[in-house]
Order: structure tokens, then C-alpha cells, then sequence
């Protein structure tokens, strides 16, 4: 296995993993206890779904709505899923624990790394994943204790950290045009929405506008 | 409240094993591509919007606002994430200290 593999794996499992420290500390300032934001850490371990649920909770939605915001937003990893199946050939549990740590990052790296040599995109998809996962879950419990030892979350400015935590995962993906119309579009309708339905509601309707879209844009 | 934690891993975990078990040409339409590459970012626009102004099922304008145009600008000069988001923080707990 190569170096390079290794020092990408390693470095972004650092860099990423401590996001789950905001993770914790969100998920917390939403309401969720310490053992539930560690539980998602553990078992959703997806990082724009494990905020989807906070964000619905926070904002005063149902479980239901929480669960269908989170899994939209899930939907992605098994189209990833489906990308690396072929690249890592695994079946029971190995593909199990394969399909935990299906995520953007070690998708990417391997994805990075396919065209020079399989092996080493494997290699990269393992440790990125395992990586992230350990840093993440360590990561997520400190962000958690810590935000529950502050109490009042408005206080601490804590309000502002999930949209901002939004902000940032969506920027990246802003990268065509008709990204940058969907975005708009959703802004627009959650928030068209929002007085008229239950809370939860006007996130998951955002849906609508990437099927019609992506359904009728070229790209 | 655990209802929603385990719903959402569950169907999170579905989703990642049901992608490396199906063949991969079940996916491969472009139509399916591009809607699923375009629903993560009508989703987070979205909760952004949500998040930013909601107040229960009342618009409102308050610190919020501010820390995420903080957090805009952090972003459009390459911040890190952690340096952005407690940029965000830090403006929204000034303004409402004030």
C-alpha cells in the first residue's frame, strides 16, 4: 500500500472527525441527551443526517419527520454503496461493516485513488472510514459533554451553530447552476411553508424540487 | 425521542447495505443520478432556511441570522469548518448578550 494513501486516509480522518465535536455540541443545543447524540454518532454515522435529526428535533418536529429528513439526506450513500461494491468485493460481515463506513469521505479517497491502483483505493476506503468513524465517536462525546455542561444553548450562541453547521455542508455542493437554483428554490419553499405546516414538514417538501429538476434539466 | 435516533440509523444503515448489495447499473439511469445528487443540496438549503428563521411555525429575524451571515462570509474565504462555525457561534452569543 502506498504512503500517499495512507497520509490522505489519515488526514482527512483528523480533520473530519473533529466536526463531530460540533455534531455533539449541536445535538445537544437541540434538545437530544448526551447517550442519544452518541448513539447517532455510533449507529446513523452519516454527518449531514445525524444533523437533518437534530435539526428537525430542535426545530419542533415529529420523530417521523426527523427520520424521513435524515434518510433523504441517506439516500446518497447507497448510491456510493453501489459505486464501491464492485472496487471492494465483500460479502457478510465484512460487507456489513463496509456498508457503516459507506460515507462521502471514504468514498472520495478511494474514488481518488481507483484510477492508479485498486488495491490501493481499497486500502484507502478502509482506513478513511475507520478513521473518521473513531475520530468522529470521540469527537461527538466530548462535543456533547461540553455542551451540556454549558446549559442555556442561545446563550452560548449555540442557535447559530446548526444552520451555520447547514451552510457549510451545503457550499461545496453549490457548484452548477442548477445546484445553485435548487438551493434557492428550497430556501424559498421551506420557508413559503413553514407558517402553513407542521414543523419538519417544509424540509422534507424540499424534495419536490430536485425531482422536477433533475427530472427535466440536461446537464 | 429514541424513536427518531433509531428510525433514522436504521433507515441510514438500509440504505448503505442495500447500495453495495444491488447491481450497479440498477442506479446508473442519469435522471436517477441527477436527482439523487440534487437532493442532498435541496435538503440542507432547506434546513439552513429553516433553521436560520423558524421559530416553531413562526418567521422570525433574530441573532441567528447574523452568526450565519458571518458564517456565509467565513466560508466564501475558505475557511475551515470549525473556524466558520464558531465564528457563527461566537456572533450569535455577542448579539445576544447585547
Amino acid at each position: 500500500m502506498s504512503r500517499a494513501v495512507i497520509r490522505d486516509s489519515l488526514s482527512i480522518s483528523i480533520a473530519v472527525g473533529t466536526y463531530g465535536a460540533a455534531f455533539g455540541v449541536a445535538s445537544v443545543a437541540a434538545g437530544l441527551s448526551v447517550i442519544q447524540t452518541c448513539a447517532l454518532s455510533l449507529l446513523l454515522f452519516s454527518g449531514a443526517s445525524q444533523f437533518a435529526v437534530a435539526g428537525v428535533i430542535g426545530a419542533g418536529g415529529s420523530a417521523l419527520s426527523a427520520i424521513a429528513a435524515s434518510g433523504l439526506l441517506a439516500l446518497r450513500n447507497g448510491f456510493y454503496g453501489a459505486r464501491m461494491a464492485p472496487l471492494l468485493k465483500v460479502r457478510g460481515f465484512k460487507r456489513i461493516l463496509a456498508s457503516q463506513i459507506t460515507i462521502d469521505e471514504s468514498t472520495a479517497i478511494a474514488l481518488a485513488h481507483e484510477s492508479k491502483s485498486e488495491a490501493n483505493a481499497r486500502t484507502g476506503f478502509w482506513l478513511t472510514g475507520i478513521g473518521i468513524y473513531l475520530f468522529w465517536n470521540l469527537a461527538t462525546l466530548i462535543g456533547a459533554l461540553g455542551a451540556n455542561a454549558l446549559g442555556d444553548p442561545a446563550k452560548w450562541g449555540l442557535d447559530a451553530t446548526i444552520p451555520a453547521a447547514f451552510l457549510g455542508l451545503l457550499w461545496p455542493r453549490l457548484t452548477s447552476a442548477s445546484s445553485k437554483f435548487v438551493a434557492l428554490g428550497a430556501i424559498a419553499l421551506a420557508l413559503i411553508l413553514t407558517p402553513l405546516l407542521t414543523p419538519g414538514i417544509p424540509i422534507i417538501a424540499c424534495v419536490l424540487i430536485p425531482l422536477i429538476v433533475g427530472w427535466r434539466v440536461r446537464s | 425521542m429514541w424513536g427518531a435516533v433509531i428510525g433514522a440509523s436504521v433507515l441510514a444503515f438500509a440504505f448503505k447495505y442495500i447500495g453495495q448489495s444491488i447491481p450497479q447499473s440498477a442506479l446508473a439511469n442519469p435522471r436517477v443520478a441527477r436527482i439523487a445528487d440534487l437532493i442532498p443540496t435541496a435538503l440542507l438549503a432547506g434546513l439552513v432556511a429553516v433553521q436560520t428563521f423558524a421559530e416553531k411555525t413562526n418567521l422570525v429575524i433574530d441573532q441567528r441570522l447574523a452568526g450565519l451571515a458571518v458564517a456565509a462570509i467565513a466560508l466564501y474565504l475558505r475557511a475551515n469548518f470549525l473556524v466558520m462555525l464558531l465564528a457563527a457561534t461566537a456572533t450569535s452569543a455577542l448579539l445576544h448578550q447585547l
